[in-house]
């Protein structure tokens, strides 16, 4: 299964280490990150692959909601498929 | 591969504009329930919603976590329940006793609403129709969480003037019934001419007859996405205006069909429909009117109006209609009052009325929606009312509705307060001249020259 990660927040050193730690311990495969900074705020987006991962979706967005707020930023995790069935025809 | 930006306006459209899927409503036939018993058909309703939607609530958690789209109510409709009780009931309490049932049901599985207290006597009433209508009042004020609509008529069959008449009385005593909580029960009741069977939205919401044992239908909004898109275009042409409400309501819509999905084939229920419709709430920034603004108006009812809302409905509708094969309910712009600051502030600056507000129904869905009228209004008047709006909805062949609050003890200039999503509602004037010799006439009104295509 498909997930998009975001993490909006202050830039601060080691946000994404700390996240690809996270999901690297989870066996979650990230495909593709992308990232930029509006307003000297932090903003990526990773799309990941979870097949891999023996954690239910649910435990593993509250994993990083409790990252998120260790570093002090925003991290929210969704299904693929809202994206893609709003933007995609 | 989608990208950063694609997931960022997705994301920024259901933290800042109020982006959301307003509601999954789980429609359930109760004609397995008939028996002529009424201990037992309360007790066959209990089980059967109970057994039905035990999972409704848990599942529509479980996709809001998954998708992170909230959606705002989970609810339930049933089979119209003079249908249901006909065999049972022999007096309004007997239909009272339902009332209770399927209040007792919604709150053991956890909806905020249940419809389909519901009648349908578009042409003529049954004597279990006429008993579930006079047993309304009651049940709207002894329940907290049941939802009652009648359909008094379609192009099909004309209008049902007895129905009308009687409506008008059914409302006032509603007010009169629950005025110590500003006739609150009121808001909870609709009068219906060309009543859809599949609506998810309240106080609307009946499972129609012709429907399947059990049926998931959801009902999408956004409001605010809409107005923020077209904040980008203010000062283009109509073209770009059309195109971008157009692709505004694909994105929201496909939301929609996405969670519709999910919950049927979580639910192992079938998946009916999504309806459109822009439903604004009481929230900045989730409001039809502040739409109709950007377009171009000062406020909601300065001249200009209805072209703007009729252009608005017929795009989101050709917007929608592209996200998902099947679209029914009532699929269009929401236009109640109390439920929309922006509304609420025509009222006040003088520049809406109620006579704009019916003018504006020929061309959107729904009706004449929670809207606050004085009190002392005659049944006959609100009978006059429901009158004029079914015929706009006979003759234009769509669903009209009207939910009126006569609120007891409060006249013109004054506030009702409503709480949560029905908002609050200033108190708007009534034309004072009577109409009670023609609602008092009795019989019907035949339906149209245009409704005989056969």
């Amino acid at each position: 299964m498909k997930i998009i990660i975001t993490v909006v927040g202050k830039d601060t050193v080691g946000i994404i280490a700390r996240v690809c730690t996270y999901l690297a311990d989870n066996q979650v495969n990230i495909l593709d990150i992308s990232q930029t900074i509006v307003q000297d705020y932090f903003n990526m987006m990773m799309i990941a692959d979870m097949s891999g991962s023996a954690r239910p979706f649910e435990e593993l967005t509250g994993g990083l909601d409790q990252l998120g707020e260790e570093i002090g930023v925003k991290i929210k995790c969704q299904r693929e498929e809202i994206f893609t069935k709003m933007h995609r025809i | 591969m989608i990208n950063i930006y694609e997931v960022n306006e997705t994301n920024n459209m259901i933290e800042h504009e109020n982006l959301d899927v307003r509601t999954i409503t789980l429609g359930i036939s109760l004609l397995d329930c008939i028996d002529s018993d009424l201990a037992a058909v309360n007790e066959k309703i209990y089980e059967k919603i109970t057994s039905t939607a035990k999972d409704l609530v848990s599942t529509g958690q479980a996709i809001e976590k998954d998708f992170g789209i909230p959606i705002v109510n989970k609810r339930i409709s049933v089979t119209p329940i003079a249908l249901v009780g006909g065999a049972a009931c022999r007096c309004p309490e007997d239909f009272v006793t339902i009332a209770r049932t399927l209040d007792r049901a919604a709150r053991e599985v956890g909806v905020n609403f249940i419809g389909g207290y519901s009648a349908l006597v578009s042409k003529g009433m049954t004597h279990a129709d006429e008993l579930l209508i006079r047993s309304i009042p009651q049940a709207l004020a002894e329940t907290e969480r049941v939802c009652s609509s009648v359909n008094v008529g379609s192009t099909k069959t004309g209008l049902n003037m007895d129905a009308v008449n009687l409506m008008g009385q059914i409302v006032l005593q509603t007010a009169e019934a629950t005025k110590e909580a500003d006739s609150l029960g009121c808001a909870k009741l609709v009068v219906f001419c060309n009543a859809p069977d599949d609506n998810p939205f309240m106080a609307g919401a009946f499972h129609g007859v012709t429907e399947a044992d059990a049926v998931i239908n959801v009902g999408v909004s956004g409001p605010g996405v809409v107005k923020v898109a077209l904040e980008k275009v203010r000062d283009a042409d109509f073209q770009v205006l059309c195109e971008t409400i157009k692709k505004t309501a694909f994105k929201i819509t496909r939301v929609g069909q996405l969670v519709a999905q999910e919950a049927s084939s979580r639910m192992g229920i079938p998946f009916g429909i999504i309806d459109l419709s822009l439903a604004p709430t009481p929230a900045v920034g989730d409001s039809v009117a502040e739409i109709l603004q950007e377009i171009g108006l000062e406020r909601v009812g300065a001249p200009g109006t209805t072209a703007a809302l009729a252009m608005l409905n017929d795009q989101v509708k050709k917007g929608g209609v592209m996200a998902s094969s099947y679209v029914g309910g009532l699929s269009g712009a929401f236009i109640p009052v109390s439920e929309d600051q922006g509304m609420i502030d025509a009222v006040n600056a003088g520049a809406l009325t109620i006579e704009k507000l019916e003018a504006m129904t020929c061309v959107c869905s729904v009706g004449l929606d929670m809207i606050a009228i004085p009190g002392d209004t005659p049944a006959s008047t609100i009978a006059g009312i429901i009158a004029d709006e079914a015929a706009i909805g006979m003759i234009n062949q769509k669903t009209t509705a009207v939910r009126v609050i006569p609120v007891i003890g409060k006249g013109v200039g004054e506030t009702v307060e409503f709480g949560g999503l029905l908002g609050y509602a200033p108190v708007m004037p009534v034309n004072s001249f009577s109409c009670e010799r023609f609602v008092t006439r009795g019989g019907r009104i035949p339906a149209p020259i245009h409704s005989f295509k056969n």
